[in-house]
C-alpha cells in the first residue's frame, strides 16, 4: 500500500492507452485527406499580405517576468500542502505554534509579493 | 487473481476514457445548441434528431480534411505538438473518483482509475502539464499569430496555476487529505445537522477562486485570449488543419471535464449523495454494482452541470483585456486566495 504499485500500473495503461488514440488520430489523417500544394497557401497565415520580418523576434520580458514570479510561488504553495494535510493533528499536539509558522511563511511571502507589486513587475498597461 | 486484476484494471481504464472522450463529442454538440438558444438561433438540427449526430459528421470531416505541412514549420514539434496537448488531457482524470467500490470476478475496487494517494496534486501536475503542447504548437508553426498566442496562453496558464495551487490548501486543511476518494468520504457527513459537509460549504472563497481559475486554465471566454479572433485569428492553432487542429480542440475540452469533474469532487461531495438520501437508497436493499452505478449517474448530473456552465459564462460575459486578465490573477486572487489559507486557520483553531 505504501507504494501503491498497482494504482500506477493502471496510470501507465491509461498513458498507452493515450498515446496510441493521439497517434492513431495523426497516422489516419496524415493517410486520408488529399495533397494539394499550391505556393499561396504554403506561406505563413498574415491574413494574406506577404509576411514581413521573422515571428522569432524579440517580444515583451513581462513573459520571462511572469514565468519567474510563477517559479518562486508555486514552490511556496507546494510547500503549503505538506502543513495543510498536518495541520489538525498539530493544532492538537501543538497548539496555536503551527498557525504562527504559517502567518511567518505567508508574511515573509507577502513581503516579497508587496515589493514586486510596488516595483509595477505586474503592471502590463506601461 | 492477479490476472483478475489486471483484467479488471484494464476494463476500467477502457470504459472509463471511453466515457470521457466522448464526453468531446457531446460537449460540441450541447456548445453549440447552447449557444444557439441563448442567442435566439435554430443551431445543428439537420443531421439526426436534434442534431445530435453532427459531432460525428464534423469527426468525418475533420479526419478527411487535408493535414498541411508547411515549409516553414519546424517538423517534428509540429507533429508531435497536439500529440503532446491530448495526452495530458487524457492522463488527468485518472485520479478522479467516479463512483464507491463495486465487485467485478470476485474482485472489489472503486469505481476509480487509479486511487493515488496524493490524487490532487496528481491531476494538477498532469493537468498543467498540456500546456506543452501549446506552447511548442504555437512555436513550431513559426507564424507570428500562433507564436504570440502560445505565449499569452502559457503566461495567463502559469498565473492562473498560483491562485488554482493556493485556493485548494483551505481543503486540505479541512478534510485533512490529498487523496480524492477520502475526499468524497470525508465530505458525506452532515455539517451543522442540516447541510452535506461539501467544499462549497465550508470553503466558498476557495470554490469561487477554484473555478474563476479552471476558466482561465481551459483558455475559455471569459479569458480566451490565447486564441481571441479578432486579435490573434486562431492563437497557437492557426496553422493547423485537419485532426491534428481538432486533437488541440479536443485536450480543450477533456480538461473541461477534468476541471469540471474536479470541481464536482472537491466542492459538491463527489459521487456521494447528501447523507441522509444515501441511507434512503441504501435502504432499498440494492445491489453493490447497482448502487455504484447509481453513484456514477449521480457524479455526471453534478459534472454535467459544472460543463453547462462553461457554455453559460461563455456566451454571457465579453472577453477580458490582457492587463485586465492579469491584474485579476496576480493582484486579486492571489491575495485573497493566500487571506483565505490564514482565515480557515483561524476559524479552525477557533472551533
Amino acid at each position: 500500500m505504501a507504494y501503491q504499485t498497482h494504482e500506477y500500473i493502471a496510470v501507465g495503461m491509461l498513458f498507452l492507452f493515450a498515446a496510441l488514440v493521439a497517434t492513431l488520430i495523426l497516422i489516419a489523417t496524415h493517410l486520408l485527406g488529399p495533397k494539394i500544394k499550391d505556393p499561396a497557401k504554403m506561406r505563413p497565415y498574415e491574413c494574406g499580405p506577404e509576411p514581413q520580418g521573422t515571428p522569432r523576434h524579440q517580444f515583451s520580458v513581462h513573459f520571462y517576468i511572469i514565468a519567474i514570479f510563477f517559479i518562486l510561488f508555486d514552490i511556496e504553495a507546494v510547500f503549503m500542502y505538506p502543513w495543510a494535510v498536518m495541520f489538525k493533528k498539530f493544532l492538537i499536539l501543538q497548539g496555536f505554534v503551527i498557525i504562527l509558522d504559517m502567518v511567518v511563511f505567508i508574511g515573509i511571502l507577502a513581503v516579497g509579493f508587496i515589493y514586486i507589486w510596488k516595483k509595477k513587475a505586474l503592471e502590463w498597461d506601461l | 487473481m492477479t490476472l483478475t486484476i489486471l483484467l479488471v484494471t484494464l476494463l476500467k481504464v477502457l470504459v472509463l476514457s471511453f466515457v470521457v472522450i466522448n464526453v468531446v463529442p457531446l460537449m460540441t454538440w450541447v456548445e453549440r445548441r447552447g449557444s444557439a438558444f441563448i442567442q435566439g438561433r435554430i443551431g445543428p438540427n439537420r443531421v439526426g434528431p436534434l442534431g445530435l449526430f453532427q459531432p460525428i459528421a464534423d469527426g468525418i470531416k475533420f479526419i478527411m480534411k487535408e493535414d498541411t505541412y508547411y515549409p516553414h514549420v519546424d517538423k517534428i514539434l509540429f507533429i508531435i505538438a497536439p500529440a503532446l496537448a491530448l495526452i495530458p488531457a487524457i492522463l488527468a482524470f485518472a485520479a478522479i473518483p467516479f463512483g464507491p467500490q463495486f465487485t467485478l470476478w470476485g474482485y472489489t475496487t472503486a469505481l476509480q482509475i487509479a486511487d493515488i494517494n496524493i490524487g490532487v496534486i496528481y491531476v494538477l501536475a498532469i493537468a498543467s502539464l498540456s500546456i506543452y503542447g501549446i506552447l511548442l504548437g504555437g512555436w513550431a508553426s513559426n507564424n507570428k499569430y500562433s507564436f504570440l498566442g502560445s505565449v499569452r496562453s502559457s503566461a495567463q496558464m502559469i498565473s492562473y496555476e498560483v491562485a488554482l495551487g493556493l485556493s485548494i490548501v483551505g481543503l486540505l486543511m479541512i478534510y485533512e487529505t490529498t487523496s480524492l476518494k477520502d475526499m468524497v468520504l470525508a465530505q458525506s457527513v452532515p455539517l451543522w445537522g442540516v447541510l452535506p459537509k461539501w467544499g462549497i460549504f465550508t470553503q466558498p472563497v476557495a470554490f469561487l477562486l477554484f473555478w474563476i481559475c479552471i476558466f482561465a486554465e481551459t483558455n475559455r471566454l471569459p479569458f480566451d485570449l490565447p486564441e481571441g479572433e479578432t486579435e490573434l485569428v486562431a492563437g497557437y492553432h492557426t496553422e493547423y488543419s485537419g485532426m491534428k487542429f481538432a486533437l488541440f480542440f479536443m485536450s480543450e475540452y477533456m480538461a473541461m471535464f477534468t476541471g469540471s469533474a474536479l470541481a464536482a469532487t472537491l466542492f459538491l461531495g463527489g459521487w456521494a449523495f447528501p447523507p441522509g438520501i444515501q441511507e434512503w437508497i441504501l435502504n432499498f436493499g440494492l445491489s453493490r454494482n447497482l448502487f455504484a452505478f447509481i453513484c456514477f449517474i449521480n457524479f455526471m448530473i453534478k459534472v454535467a452541470f459544472f460543463l453547462w456552465c462553461f457554455v453559460w459564462v461563455r456566451w454571457t460575459f465579453p472577453r477580458f483585456r490582457y492587463d485586465q486578465l492579469m491584474k485579476l490573477g496576480w493582484k486579486f486572487m492571489i491575495p485573497v486566495a493566500l487571506l483565505n489559507i490564514l482565515a480557515t486557520g483561524f476559524v479552525i483553531y477557533g472551533a
